[in-house]
């Protein structure tokens, strides 16, 4: 019986896949996942829909904010300038969508890095509040920028074609994204065991002893808010094609404290916590929606206060795990799988 | 160039200034005493002017009756928030206490919501609104009745920090908590102080913005994200830096809502106070008055 970490060497630490069995799981896992359409309603591919472009801001956000450390508010900023990127490349230059999310992507990265570079000399809460500030200022130049933008009307979105064959269905977009959800996951994973993820670790633990290591903090930050705005843009993108209509609207600082939230609940510096977090606060109004339309009959105002049980929910769940499960859901589910490894021997 | 236009904007922004400077003050008080980011501080605001709202409307108290029930239930909410959610974190990460305080911002706006709905609810008159004549320029009496309140309670607030017991142990506890504590000074009993006198100072702007608005609904809490230009501009640990810094920003804001907003269509009166914060976190990031922080990484 496995009753501790047995690890030699740095290589086994590193591995991604414990045991085969664990790689057979993840198979039987992408399995499942790939053929929920067969089964699944539309109203609920939809959201699951949702749950897969949040699964990839979340880890995005994460990747800035849980393993570099920057705290950045301007999350649903950044996620504009994606959906409003690529829909500006696909409706003006009709290019088609797989030039049109990378090429969103590379553009929130770009402003990401511009945003950035005030992190070497500002950081901690005066880094949120700047992106904070940059989030109003995105705001107001998407609303007055009319001909990139449509303004406060916004742009209808094309659905995503390739040849002849539009991604026009809940179904067909599902695996539009989640194509790109897995492949956001595989590379997060393994950006993590690299030089440069670790660089991200450092900075976020100790930078002056990541400076004296010989870790260009500059350029490091830099990098993690480039390669997570990309995240947070090819996010947008996606975002974008679902909605089909985005406006100035579609994009609230709400948005940006519900990725913050993702985050949290489902543990900073995670990957997996990232994915957790993500599924929680997507399915929370939409289980809150159906439990009140359950409800209905029998307390007719709780339909209208839905907006503001699903914020106090919201809230608490919050407030409660950073009180009392500050690593998130992903050390808690750890925490579960190790009790039970070691049942009943625990100590 | 109109010079009572002009003077007409820096009045408003005086008024709204004033307003902010009250709100940035609770900010600064909380940040000084416990380096925690109250984001939480509009809804304060909110829920201050609401409880007053309810008490003048609802149960028909006179004005100074409600104030002081007001005061003592913000009071209560700041020292339990203090105690229950803040007092665990002591120590913890800054996202966690960011975090934490913006999801009491959900909880408090989503209990405000429940309990009253999102419609602008009318706030009964307190002060006479009656214009008058002050040079050229028609001003409303709320609006100097609001410039003398927080007159009022920013030299109450100065005294207080500078003759009383418990105000000079607060700045002791913000200077150094461990030389604090050999004196005998109860650092936890100062951060709790600190947010009751945080939730008064909030509320007493929830109530003014009411009345100088005629109404109040959700959007007071808005007040919170507002307010962070203002401490920035000020200094993050500066009580005089959160005065001068609102003033400043509310005339800014009203200036830029006056003379730009025609040229781009609206809109400039809300996003300047950010542009100027981000400005100011290039030149001068610790404020007019902040303490300098040397740290080169």
């Amino acid at each position: 019986m496995r009753c501790g970490d047995f690890k030699t060497s740095y290589s086994a630490d590193m591995t991604i896949f414990e045991s085969n069995s664990a790689r057979v799981m993840l198979g039987l896992f992408l399995c499942l996942l790939f053929s929920l359409p067969l089964y699944t309603p539309g109203y609920l591919l939809d959201i699951v829909n949702r749950i897969g472009i949040a699964v990839i801001g979340a880890i995005g956000l994460n990747i800035l904010t849980g393993f570099t450390g920057q705290i950045s508010l301007g999350n649903a900023a950044f996620m504009a300038i994606g959906a409003f990127s690529s829909g500006y490349f696909g409706t003006k230059f009709g290019m088609p969508f797989y030039l049109c999310i990378p090429l969103a992507g590379l553009t929130t990265a770009f402003f990401g890095m511009f945003v950035g570079i005030p992190s070497l000399r500002i950081k901690g809460l005066y880094l949120a509040m700047a992106t904070l500030a940059a989030h109003f200022i995105v705001e107001f130049l998407i609303v007055k920028w009319e001909s990139v933008t449509g303004g406060v009307a916004g742009l209808s979105i094309p659905a995503p074609k390739l040849g002849s064959f539009a991604f026009d269905t809940d179904v067909r977009l599902f695996f539009l994204i989640f194509v790109i959800t897995v492949m956001a996951v595989l590379f997060a994973k393994n950006l993590f065991r690299t030089k440069v993820g670790k660089a991200f670790v450092a900075i976020r633990d100790q930078a002056i002893s990541a400076e004296v290591m010989g870790v260009n903090i500059l350029k490091y930050k830099l990098l993690s808010f480039g390669i997570s705005s990309f995240y947070v843009g090819v996010a947008g993108a996606l975002m974008a094609y679902q909605a089909k209509i985005i406006s100035p609207e579609t994009f609230p600082v709400t948005v940006a404290i519900d990725y913050l939230g993702m985050i949290i609940i489902g543990g900073l510096g995670s990957i997996l916590g990232s994915i957790y977090g993500a599924v929680f606060i997507t399915l929370l109004p939409e289980l809150l929606r159906l439990s009140t339309s359950a409800l209905a009959g029998s307390f007719p105002l709780l339909v209208a206060k839905l907006a503001a049980m699903k914020e106090l929910i919201f809230g608490l769940i919050v407030v409660i795990f950073i009180l009392f499960e500050p690593a998130g859901m992903a050390s808690r589910w750890h925490s579960i799988k190790s009790y039970w490894k070691l049942y009943p021997f625990s100590h | 160039m109109d010079i009572t236009f002009l003077l007409q904007l820096i009045i408003n922004g005086l008024v709204v200034g004033s307003i902010y400077a009250l709100v940035a003050t609770g900010f600064v008080i909380i940040y000084k005493a416990s380096s925690a980011l109250n984001l939480a501080q509009g809804e304060f605001l909110m829920v201050g002017a609401y409880i007053c709202l309810n008490l003048l409307s609802k149960y028909n108290l006179p004005f100074w009756q409600a104030i002081l029930i007001t005061f003592a239930f913000s009071a209560i909410l700041g020292i339990l928030i203090e105690r229950l959610i803040l007092r665990p974190l002591i120590g913890s990460h800054l996202i966690s206490v960011i975090m934490v305080t913006l999801g009491l911002s959900s909880i408090l706006k989503a209990l405000v919501q429940l309990a009253y709905g999102t419609d602008t609810i009318p706030f009964p008159e307190v002060f006479p609104s009656a214009p008058v004549q002050i040079g050229p320029i028609p001003v409303s009496q709320g609006y100097l009745y609001a410039i003398g309140c927080v007159t009022i309670l920013v030299t109450v607030l100065t005294m207080f920090f500078k003759y009383s017991k418990t105000g000079v142990a607060m700045r002791a506890t913000a200077s150094s908590q461990q030389v604090a504590l050999t004196m005998g000074i109860s650092v936890k009993k100062m951060f709790a102080i600190s947010w009751a006198i945080s939730a008064i100072v909030s509320a007493v702007g929830g109530i003014l913005l009411g009345t100088i608005r005629g109404g109040i609904d959700m959007s007071l809490s808005f007040m919170g994200l507002k307010v962070l230009p203002v401490v920035i501009l000020g200094g993050l640990d500066s009580i005089l830096g959160a005065i001068v810094g609102g003033v400043i920003i509310g005339v800014l804001e009203n200036l830029s809502g006056g003379y730009v907003d025609p040229l781009v269509g609206g809109g400039a009166k809300e996003v300047a106070p950010y542009i100027a914060l981000i400005l100011i976190l290039m030149f001068k990031p610790y404020g007019l008055f902040g303490k300098k922080k040397i740290e080169r990484v």
